[in-house]
């Protein structure tokens, strides 16, 4: 134990380079965050005065500054929810029966669908000020990535070694101490992947949310997604391309300031008890370690701290006596029923609504075109798995290729994929592709990357040792396939295919209907459907089109990707 | 540990303590400890012996206040225990170190709970941590350390917090045998050194070796239901002393004990073999098998086999093996079911059948454990007939599950029906495709006449 510096950290200087960095860096990041959140509470008057958009290619950074401060905001409010909701979940049986079936089902509701409801929900909450659109995007980027952290953090909860459990109880751990010292570290490298990936994927919804049309309403909000809706309604090709190389350098700048410290900072919350074999790395975590300034800031508050968690300690006492299980029983019985009947009325009171004010008509109309849709999905999982898995597994197979294409996957897996969308639409426009097929690709943008990225890390989980054994047997063509990659690759495809399907149903609603300035595509499809209501604010269809989207999503999952799952854990794992 | 004014008085008292677990759907319950009395003084080292199933760790879970028992009661310095013991602490068998945080940080950690200050918590953590041996590892995560350390650490959180009475929950169980056997051999020496953190400790172990080498008192444990056999007093001068004769025949005696049932313990050495208690007629599904592969079985008979005589002593074919009574016993077990062994006084001698089965090829040592079987195992018996009458012959295994989950909670049943597949697999009684999870006869009628002996 070192209480004192040693003699040669008194030689150094105080402060070496890396202090120097860490105090520029912290100086930059202050001034632009309230450079660019002052821009949030400007007077907005609806329908008199609505913030501009400019083309101007230099206002980009702004722009960008603007919506990655909305992704943060988003992130943190993720955070908070997950934390909480997570771990009331994982502790009270009752509040588990509940929560739980809810985040599956909140999980597969198209959150684009959702952007009508709330904007206008928001709006009315902030009146005369920007923060109502401002909220609302945060609220669509949150909805997009919470649910994901959510479940990944009661998981962790829920597996928490048995042993560790007793041991936080006989050493009298107060729930706050058992919160941060077991609890949150063990779900930690979990979350923190699973947070990252749902960034990546919030980008894709901080475009969408932030120029969208309500009730026959333009809101726009200052942002780099709404740069590109104005670039496309100008048909501005330019500003489009300078917009992509923005998205390009701050998703990559994102990643090596903010993601990879964490996951180095991160890897100390591994329960393997042996040592990792790759440790990931970050120059960013590297000069935060070396520099003195956070270790003398950690010192100064230390004190602080130590009594701020004290006092939480001792407001949130250990559980005195262990419940006895019996009485309990009784009381669940009603709790079920009563959880039934209100399940039974607010299902009746939907249907009553949509039945009510559309008709049956509309109903099965709505689950043909869920059907085309699906057809469309079903597809492209298909055309992806045909073209990618053989990459993939050449790659994954490849270890120096992995390493090099590994990053470049997952960034094209992060990669908003309507940032590329009027590019393709203008194809299609110049070669009369009907989006009814066209869609498809669009769909695929963003879908395909996770069939790409999980093929190549199935095909690293099989041992070598198997992959030599098939040379020496002589395995070889359809049959190394058949008997070899594809029962090693399952799981990893299935992680992905899920993935990509619930990515493909989302993007439906942005990709069956396209625009280039006054020209606009339109495929037959749910997705439409819900466009269509959502901007003429047809309250009844934008409902019903959510609900039979919701269904398919759920149906989907429970038929086909629940049983695959279950196969792969059972029958196809190493 | 200086026990007050000479006298023994009781840390703690478990009073008629049952502990019961509801099967699922209303089927009743699984009765885990039944009637459990003891209790813990100060100045001893006390170990609770059992096989699996004696619920030896739920006892002393109970005891530590982590889980409430079912009826009966357990007292803590005479008062009725409620909540978490907090004159007790605990070494685990895994260890359960917090990954992320330094040795320091772990040892501190009862302390920090408590609310001791900093600068007091430092203070007694590095003492407790010098005490096991660790000085300069404080600043060390535990995935840096050996297993045989990383229950150093598990021992100075615990003695930090200076309990009254220091559980151990197989301390040793997960270490290799030479660290196993210099840290048992430490804690020990602290023991006898009267220096020791604690008043009294009890250990929960299946080594027998272990609890007559660290314990005053040893405690059996019967299984299913647990409870309480009796208890041997070590009467040998501390430290104990592995060659003395009077320690081999200890060992020998609670080995004795622990290979018969039945056996009534009275605490002397020495005992003639008890009548058994006439079983009572139940469905074939309400009696356990021991757990054990077939190559378990034959591997051990080969083993015994090549002794004079096919006999051996049991306590020197657990230390030959390096097995732990929980590892062995129902190898043993399983062995007596099925006739090929008989044991008796701490020696297990191969019958005729046993030695034919341990040297023949394996095409007839199958046809001798199916012929074993539909003499000695009525439930794959049972199995089988469910089978015939079939008229696909077949069934799905869900239905042979219910039947055990009718008497077992689901992992002991879902461990039974595992055996029973093994056992008839093996014996080609029936096949079990884990896809469909069917249960099938096999496509020739192998086993229609019950019993071909004499080829």
């Amino acid at each position: 134990m070192k209480t004192f510096p040693s003699p040669e950290a008194l030689q150094r200087l105080p402060f070496g380079l890396a202090d120097v960095a860490v105090i520029l860096g912290t100086l930059i990041l202050l001034a632009l965050v309230a450079n660019i959140g002052a821009g949030t509470t400007v007077s907005f008057q609806p329908p008199e005065i609505l913030p501009e958009v400019n083309l101007d290619p230099l206002n980009l950074p702004y722009y960008a500054g603007r919506s990655t401060l909305r992704m943060f905001v988003a992130l943190f409010l993720s955070w908070m929810f997950t934390l909480a909701y997570g771990y009331i979940a994982a502790n009270s049986k009752r509040a588990e029966r509940i929560m739980i079936p809810m985040l599956d089902i909140l999980q597969s509701v198209p959150v684009l669908g959702f952007l009508s409801i709330t904007v206008t929900g928001f709006i009315a909450l902030f009146p005369g000020s920007l923060l109502g659109l401002e909220t609302a995007s945060i609220f669509a980027i949150f909805t997009s990535q919470v649910w994901n952290m959510t479940f990944s953090f009661y998981q962790s909860l829920r597996t928490v070694p048995k042993e560790l459990h007793e041991a936080a109880v006989l050493y009298r751990l107060s729930r706050w101490e058992r919160f941060t010292k077991l609890e949150v570290p063990s779900a930690m490298i979990g979350l923190l992947w699973n947070a990252m990936m749902s960034f990546g994927g919030g980008w894709f919804f901080v475009a969408e949310s932030e120029a969208i049309s309500v009730l026959n309403q333009e809101y726009t909000l200052p942002g780099i997604g709404s740069y590109v809706a104005t670039a496309i309604a100008q048909e501005n090709l330019p500003a489009l391309g300078w917009a992509l190389l923005t998205i390009v350098v701050v998703i990559v700048a994102v990643d090596q300031l903010f993601w990879r410290p964490l996951i180095a900072w991160s890897d100390k919350f591994r329960v393997e008890q042996s040592a990792s074999v790759e440790v990931p790395s970050s120059w960013v975590y590297d000069l935060l370690t070396t520099a003195r300034i956070p270790r003398l800031l950690g010192q100064f508050v230390l004190p602080l701290q130590e009594s701020i968690s004290h006092f939480l300690a001792t407001m949130t006492p250990s559980p005195a006596a262990p419940r006895q299980d019996q009485t309990i029983r009784n009381g669940d019985r009603w709790f079920d029923w009563a959880l039934l009947g209100i399940i039974g009325i607010c299902l009746a009171s939907v249907l009553q609504f949509i039945l009510s004010t559309v008709g049956i008509a509309e109903v099965f109309k709505t689950l043909g075109l869920g059907l085309l849709t699906l057809v469309r999905v079903s597809v492209l999982l298909v055309a992806a798995t045909l073209i990618w898995t053989p990459i993939g597994v050449a790659i994954g197979f490849n270890p120096r290729l992995a390493r090099l294409l590994q990053p470049l996957v997952q960034f094209l897996a992060s990669f908003p994929s309507n940032f590329i969308f009027p590019f393709v639409t203008l194809l299609f426009l110049r070669t009369g592709i009907s989006l009814d097929f066209g869609s498809i690709m669009l769909m695929a943008l963003g879908a395909q990357w996770y069939i790409l990225f999980n093929s190549i890390a199935g095909a690293q989980s099989i041992p070598t040792d198997l992959r030599e054994m098939a040379d020496d047997v002589g395995l070889a063509g359809w049959q190394r396939w058949q008997k070899l990659i594809i029962p090693g690759i399952f799981s990893a495809w299935v992680t992905g295919g899920v993935t990509a399907s619930g990515g493909a149903w989302n993007a439906s609603i942005v990709s069956e209907i396209v625009a280039w300035g006054t020209n606009k595509l339109t495929a037959t499809g749910l997705g439409a459907y819900i466009a269509t209501a959502t901007a003429v604010g047809d309250w009844p269809k934008i409902t019903l089109g959510i609900a039979v989207m919701s269904l398919f999503v759920v149906g989907f999952n429970r038929l086909i990707w629940r049983r695959l799952y279950q196969l792969a854990e059972t029958k196809y794992h190493f | 540990m200086a026990a007050t004014n000479g006298q023994l008085s009781n840390l703690i008292t478990v009073d008629q303590v049952s502990k019961s677990f509801p099967l699922p759907e209303g089927k009743g319950e699984f009765t885990v400890l039944s009637n459990v009395s003891l209790s813990i003084r100060t100045g001893e080292v006390v170990a609770l012996l059992g096989r699996s199933g004696s619920g030896k760790s739920t006892l002393l879970r109970i005891m530590a206040g982590l889980i409430p028992p079912t009826r009966g009661e357990v007292l803590s310095n005479e008062r009725p225990l409620r909540g978490p013991n907090d004159k007790v602490a605990m070494v685990f068998q895994s260890f359960a170190l917090l990954p992320w945080l330094t040795v320091l940080e772990n040892v501190e950690l009862g302390l920090e709970a408590r609310g001791v200050r900093r600068g007091d918590r430092l203070r007694q953590s590095l003492k407790a941590i010098d005490l096991v041996g660790l000085d300069g590892f404080e600043s060390a995560y535990p995935k840096e350390l050996s297993g045989g350390m990383k229950q150093r650490v598990g021992f100075a959180r615990a003695f930090v917090l200076r309990p009254q009475v220091l559980f151990m929950d197989e301390p040793f169980s997960a270490l290799d045998v030479l660290t196993s056997e210099n840290l048992r051999g430490e804690i020990d020496d602290l023991w006898n050194a009267k220096t020791f953190p604690s008043e009294s400790i009890l250990i929960v172990t299946h080594n027998i070796e272990e609890a007559v080498f660290l314990c005053d008192r040893v405690i059996i444990l019967g299984a299913n239901p647990g409870r309480v056999r009796g208890e041997v007093v070590i009467d040998l001068p501390r430290p104990h002393d592995r060659t003395h004769p009077r320690f081999k025949s200890l060992v020998e005696y609670i080995y004795t004990i622990m290979t018969n049932p039945e056996i009534e313990v009275t605490g002397t050495v020495s005992v003639a073999p008890q009548p058994t208690p006439e079983v009572t007629t139940q469905s074939p599904y309400a009696k356990p098998l021991p757990h054990v592969r077939v190559g378990g079985i034959s591997g051990l008979l080969e083993l015994i086999v090549d002794q004079p005589q096919g006999t051996d002593d049991i306590p020197r074919l657990a230390e030959r093996l390096q097995l732990a009574v929980d590892d062995l016993l129902p190898i043993l077990d399983a062995s007596v079911l099925l006739g090929f062994a008989e044991v008796s006084q701490g020696d297990v001698r191969l019958t005729a059948v046993g030695q034919d089965f341990a040297t023949t090829t394996i095409l007839r040592s199958k046809d001798l454990f199916r012929q074993q079987i539909l003499q000695h195992v009525p439930v794959i018996n049972s199995i089988v007939q469910t089978l015939r009458e079939k008229r696909s012959r077949s069934m799905r295994a869900d239905f042979f599950f219910d039947l055990w989950n009718e008497y077992f909670p689901t992992t002991e049943a879902e461990r039974l029906f595992a055996t029973a597949v093994d056992w008839g697999r093996y014996a080609e009684m029936f096949e079990y495709d884990a896809g469909e999870e069917r249960l099938y006869l096999p496509e020739s009628p192998a086993i229609a006449p019950p019993i071909e002996t004499e080829t």
